[in-house]
């Protein structure tokens, strides 16, 4: 590449807490330093970044000498954990001063972690926290449903590499994510019906 | 092309300016060229200037004699002589006091951005008309070409009306990120120079006290693509409600101008847009956005169980 190119910037891609926190496998594609590391989601895509909303239902400082915020971000297919600490100032206030439960977004980048009995947790290091809408969050469950359902639609695709990498490197499937998707959309329909039952009593 | 040719080109650029021949010119070509065997490019250059000398005139109001007539779609050089015709599609509030009249100007190819300055004092154009305006010089910004009138270009209007392509794009996504250089920002105050300071300073102009200005660039990103997009004050207001009084109150409250991004970002920032504009370089300029709310789960819902 040559130097004055502009970075092309990573796309945010969109996963429920399902998905994402069985993405533990991280790959670069190049020898360089600063080249992106990847996540690889098991539906066959690669994520520098992800883009998520769904309900803050709890902030703890569980920093020892400074400050480092862990929120919980329920989706309707399970939960995100997001960590932030002092590389991270505006996040980390936003936890901070943030009331659970509330609707947040967040766009952040996929970070692994091995546990001391081996297992592989999957967290959002954040770049941005902020409050929405129950529109929003809404629209962000039906908009990922239709993006899980593009990568599985095409996850048998022989020239897919990341499906490919995903066979290799997994042994879930899609069956799992494909679950998922119904559950939450699921989600939304009852909440619809819940929010529409007072009316039809009126 | 011969000397005479050239001679004959030279004389259409000073025929309004200079009694002189293409006699006289191709004599004094001919001497440089066949006696000096100098290039005749070379030669070209050294006559005409000496005739600038003699018209009292700078080489920026020569005009270029026989420009090529372009789209301004075709745009794609700094510093060519070009002729256009073209509709006056909006004009803005001009940043400088040295600055006429700024806007954009059209044809089927699509949008240019144009400046005309007070010195070269030219009649005022009117948004809706169109032109013929003859010799505008091409100018490039970080990949982003307008056109500059000056005080040798011509404008005609015209009675026909130019269609103007639409280039406007609509594009969809949430708002993942407002970058550095939004909010409350101060614009060079320098003549036809609308660079955003830096701490202050002019990447060309260097210090310089600046005019205040709203703005928000920021990505709009649908999990496949990103696109760039850019608030203008208008727009800005309109999506944040803010306007440029209240973010000069609020920056002198704090003594810090970032508060008022950090404001903005409150309430747009993870929200879903639409937005509809022109594309300049890599930025589409929004000129129309909404919010998106919530849709319908039942169509996805459908797909889902069908595979």
């Amino acid at each position: 590449m040559s130097g004055n190119t502009v970075p092309t910037r990573e796309v945010a891609r969109r996963a429920f807490a399902r998905e994402f926190n069985d993405a533990g496998y991280t790959f670069k594609e190049s020898d360089d330093e600063r080249a992106p590391v990847y996540a690889l989601l098991p539906t066959g895509e690669r994520a520098n970044r992800v883009f998520i909303a769904g309900t803050l239902t709890e902030t703890e400082d569980i920093g020892e000498d400074s400050e480092y915020w862990r929120g919980r971000i329920v989706d309707p297919t399970g939960t995100f954990f997001t960590y932030a600490g002092q590389y991270q100032p505006e996040a980390a206030s936003a936890l901070r001063d943030l009331e659970p439960p509330a609707y947040v977004a967040v766009v952040g980048k996929p970070r692994t972690f091995e546990t001391d009995d081996g297992d592989v947790n999957v967290s959002v290091r954040p770049e941005s926290i902020s409050v929405v809408d129950a529109d929003t969050r809404d629209r962000w469950v039906v908009e990922t449903a239709d993006r899980t359902l593009d990568r599985i639609e095409t996850f048998d695709d022989d020239e897919n590499e990341y499906a490919a990498m995903a066979r290799e490197q997994y042994d879930y499937g899609v069956g799992p994510y494909e679950d998922a998707v119904v559950e939450a959309l699921q989600s939304l329909e009852e909440e619809e019906a819940d929010e529409d039952a007072p009316e039809a009593q009126a | 092309m011969t000397v005479q040719q050239h001679a004959r080109e030279i004389h259409e650029q000073f025929s309004d300016q200079l009694d002189v021949t293409v006699d006289e010119i191709e004599e004094r070509l001919d001497t440089l060229v066949n006696e000096y065997r100098i290039p005749v490019d070379e030669a070209r250059r050294s006559v005409v200037s000496n005739y600038l000398d003699e018209a009292g005139m700078d080489r920026d109001e020569l005009s270029g004699g026989s420009n090529e007539a372009v789209l301004v779609g075709d745009i794609d050089a700094d510093e060519q002589w070009v002729d256009l015709r073209v509709k006056l599609e909006t004009l803005w509030e001009p940043r400088a006091d040295s600055i006429s009249q700024v806007g954009l100007l059209g044809d089927e190819s699509g949008t240019i951005k144009f400046v005309a300055f007070e010195t070269s004092d030219l009649p005022e154009l009117e948004e809706g008309e169109s032109y013929a305006l003859g010799n505008v010089v091409t100018d490039e910004y970080e990949g982003t070409y307008s056109v500059k009138l000056n005080r040798t270009t011509s404008i005609t209007e015209l009675d026909e009306e130019i269609e103007v392509g639409d280039d406007d794009v609509t594009v969809e996504g949430a708002l993942v990120d407002i970058q550095s250089g939004s909010g409350l920002i101060k614009r060079c105050p320098e003549d036809g120079c609308t660079r955003v300071l830096q701490n202050g300073r002019c990447s060309e102009h260097g210090e310089g006290d600046g005019e205040f200005d709203l703005r928000i660039k920021g990505v709009l990103d649908d999990g496949e693509e990103v696109h760039e997009v850019i608030f203008n004050q208008e727009a800005t207001e309109a999506l944040t409600g803010i306007g440029l009084d209240e973010a000069k109150d609020m920056a002198m409250d704090a003594l810090d101008t970032t508060v008022v991004a950090d404001e903005m970002a409150e309430g747009v920032l993870g929200r879903y847009y639409r937005v509809t504009g022109p594309t300049l370089g890599r930025y589409v300029l929004v000129n129309e956005a909404e919010q998106l709310g919530s849709t319908d789960a039942e169509a996805t819902l459908i797909r889902a169980r069908s595979m």
